[in-house]
């Protein structure tokens, strides 16, 4: 217990002062210029291999990622309360169990304008991988939970023009999803069950519509990237060497 | 001296129409003064001619070379540097982490699952764990969440979990509090010129004492539990003067009410607002608290009002931790500057499905009414009651539809009962809510404001039209989907309940 107890925090307090001069790792999950962006890293995204849509090149230094799926088209605003309500929250998604659980109930609390459901009643998981919204995606609450039903329920990517704070940063922190910037307003220009395709790459990402032929410049993530390409803010910071592996 | 030169510079449009000054209500948006100021980079060049100056915090000394906003010196302070600007990502160290139920069990499965089941916390006596979400409910999983952060208090020895064990009586559990963001200030765990990180986006209320707190999620709360920091990224600062004597109808909810349907939903998303003035010098702690609890219906990161007497009573009140509070420098760089000119404006309401629909309260006078809801963080606290109370006693008249009572905390909820509402010859806020027909206030939580489990109190089950003395009203805020909810303050509710549609609260206060 007392050795458990040294290795938690000195060791930490310890690493975590080389990030603070360190110039490489300067945002993990904030927000930045694209000139900031230095990264080159092999990361291995844990989730890759639950997703036969992910693909990536091998070689290049310039890391190409792309998903490829359904769209589910939103407006704006859409707040924490219509990714997942409240009652929902009981659900603890650290519990792989509730994890798989939260998912199936992502999107939910949309009104009932929106006919098309994000999770068809009974399944656990959804047949959209590229969410679209509109400005301010993700506002109110902190709950964790939003980006996480996300993920759970097997999206990829959301594609908004812009994102509430909170909102961005839990999704960086957990890796659960890629929250990305389009420059137009692509919600107006996409519909529920269009095809696309998002590459992310660095300085140029797009998103391709193929059902309609269009294609949109999306903002680069920036240094976000990295963080979610790890599966996440720990799983980022182990393989950056700021913090030891976990001792189970 | 050189640093009054520099001091000159940051605001450009600083001193430009001051007849533009004053201005009276909106929606006549020309008839409030917005100065969106450029700022005007300090040149680096003049600073480093100037003369060599004694290394001293400028946190700690009135002798600045490059200004900073209150936001910057705290979190200078906290990242152990003499300056940071806007941008600057930084580590900060915590200086306390507060919790509830909803995402404790969350964080703390995060911090062992990633830094091992016998892990410790950074610090025990920095912890505050408060249940007050899913509290008076049947849900078996709610009440096993109660209990997991049970368990861990327990293990890890956290010094202040504010438990609640007998469902049935919430009074037969002394150490129960109720809401986190009430709670915390009245424990005297809000202090000037701190970091407060919470698991909730409310936490920015605290941002009332002067010092920086804001909302943050589970993952990042597992990262503080085991080290006790946290990188943020150093926001600009927007800043809203508030001038004016208060009208007597008018109440901190109008005034946030007004700010962001003037800014918007997103007008402050990555920023800090920072309200200052004489209206806000002239505020009670609890209306400052409901100013900067509605910073995050605007997108802020925090909000922030400059510690003065009024708050070093309240807090030396409640805590013997020393603090330090911290001011903006009189050169500091603002991203905008509002002034408003408190005396004209008027009550007024958010309309569904958005905080950031304004409209007065008088322009929905035809807007019929199910039900009123008093509670939460924002709108059920002492004075919020003691408000709501003082309408029904002056109108003399009975309410038309249910009126849900909900005290923040166990200490709002005895003042309800025991404090004399002024004027009313002695009765308190609970008799005058009696003769007038509302419902008995109910146990002390987060109730219906988010919903909740089916079996909450007060919450909307039915596609109703609700006035609330909450904080968000998006789809499904309340419960129902298509219930359709009305922001407002306590008095507003109040005059909303007696005639059954949304009301100006002057057709009963003189």
């Amino acid at each position: 217990m007392a050795a458990s107890l040294q290795f938690a925090n000195p060791t930490l307090s310890q690493t975590l002062a080389s990030p603070i001069r360190s110039s490489s790792f300067r945002s993990p999950f904030l927000r930045f210029d694209s000139s900031s962006v230095s990264f080159h890293s092999k990361l291995v995204s844990s989730r890759e291999a639950s997703s036969a849509f992910v693909t990536r090149s091998a070689a290049e230094p310039q890391e190409r990622k792309t998903f490829h799926g359904l769209c589910y088209v939103v407006g704006d605003n859409i707040d924490t309360d219509q990714i997942i309500p409240a009652e929902f929250l009981t659900l603890v998604p650290s519990n792989p169990d509730e994890y798989e659980k939260l998912g199936s109930y992502a999107l939910i609390g949309l009104p009932a304008a929106y006919k098309e459901r994000f999770v068809q009643p009974g399944e656990m998981k959804t047949k959209y991988s590229i969410i679209i919204g509109g400005e301010n995606f993700g506002c109110g609450s902190s709950r964790e939970h939003a980006p996480v039903c996300l993920g759970a329920a097997g999206a990829k990517a959301v594609v908004a023009q812009s994102y509430a704070r909170i909102f961005f940063r839990n999704s960086v922190a957990t890796g659960e999803i890629y929250p990305l910037d389009s420059e137009v307003r692509v919600c107006d220009e996409c519909k529920t069950g269009d095809v696309a395709t998002v590459e992310l790459r660095e300085g140029d990402s797009i998103l391709i519509n193929h059902t309609t032929g269009k294609e949109y410049k999306l903002k680069p993530i920036g240094d976000a990237g990295p963080v979610i390409d790890a599966g996440g803010i720990f799983a980022y910071a182990r393989k950056a060497g700021m913090i030891p592996s976990a001792s189970v | 001296m050189a640093s009054s030169v520099i001091s000159s510079s940051p605001f450009v449009c600083k001193s430009s129409s001051k007849k533009d000054l004053g201005f009276s209500s909106f929606p006549k948006s020309s008839q409030i003064s917005i100065h969106r100021c450029q700022k005007k980079s300090i040149s680096r060049k003049i600073v480093s001619v100037m003369a060599p100056q004694t290394e001293r915090s400028p946190g700690t000394t009135g002798s600045v070379k490059t200004g900073m906003t209150m936001t910057e010196k705290i979190l200078a302070r906290a990242a152990e540097k003499s300056l940071v600007v806007p941008g600057d990502n930084i580590w900060v160290n915590v200086d306390v982490l507060m919790t509830h139920d909803v995402c404790g069990p969350g964080a703390f499965g995060i911090f062992k699952r990633e830094f091992g089941e016998k892990a410790k916390v950074w610090d025990p006596e920095k912890i505050v764990v408060i249940p007050d979400h899913y509290i008076f409910t049947a849900d078996k999983r709610a009440n096993r969440n109660v209990d997991i952060m049970r368990e861990h208090c327990r293990e890890q020895n956290i010094k202040y979990f504010y438990d609640i064990t007998d469902l049935g009586d919430f009074r037969a559990n002394p150490d129960y509090k109720g809401v986190c963001h009430v709670a915390l200030a009245q424990e005297g765990h809000c202090r000037p010129g701190e970091v407060l990180l919470g698991t909730d986006s409310h936490t920015c209320t605290a941002g009332a004492f002067g010092q920086f707190a804001t909302g943050i999620g589970n993952t990042d709360a597992g990262f503080v539990l085991g080290t006790g920091k946290v990188l943020l990224k150093v926001p600009p600062t927007m800043r809203f003067i508030l001038d004016g004597e208060m009208p007597s109808y008018l109440q901190a909810k109008d005034l946030i009410l007004h700010i962001i349907g003037e800014i918007s939903v997103a007008g402050a998303t990555y920023k800090t607002m920072e309200f200052s003035g004489t209206t806000v010098e002239s505020l009670t702690m609890e209306e400052r608290m409901t100013l900067c609890n509605m910073v995050i219906e605007a997108g802020g990161k925090n909000g922030v009002i400059p510690p003065d007497a009024t708050t070093l009573d309240y807090v030396e009140n409640r805590t013997s931790v020393p603090f330090e509070p911290v001011y903006s420098d009189g050169n500091a760089s603002f991203a905008a500057e509002y002034r408003f000119d408190v005396s004209k404006l008027e009550p007024v309401v958010a309309k569904p499905h958005s905080p950031d629909n304004r409209a007065l309260a008088r322009e929905c006078k035809d807007v019929k009414i199910d039900r009123v809801y008093i509670g939460s963080c924002t709108g059920g606290k002492t004075e919020d009651f003691m408000a709501a109370a003082k309408l029904f006693y002056a109108s003399g008249k009975k309410v038309k539809v249910p009126t849900f009572l909900v005290p923040a905390t166990q200490k709002v909820w005895m003042d309800v009962y025991a404090l004399p509402v002024p004027g009313s010859g002695g009765k308190t806020c609970a008799q005058i809510f009696e003769e007038a027909g509302c419902d008995t206030p109910a146990s002390p939580s987060c109730g219906a404001c988010l919903g909740g489990p089916s079996d909450t109190y007060a919450r909307l089950n039915e596609p109703q039209v609700c006035v609330s003395t909450t904080n968000r009203n998006f789809p499904g805020r309340m419960g129902h989907k298509e219930g359709q909810i009305y922001l407002a303050s306590p008095y507003t509710a109040a005059a909303s309940a007696l005639t059954g549609y949304v009301t100006d609260p002057r057709e009963f206060l003189q």
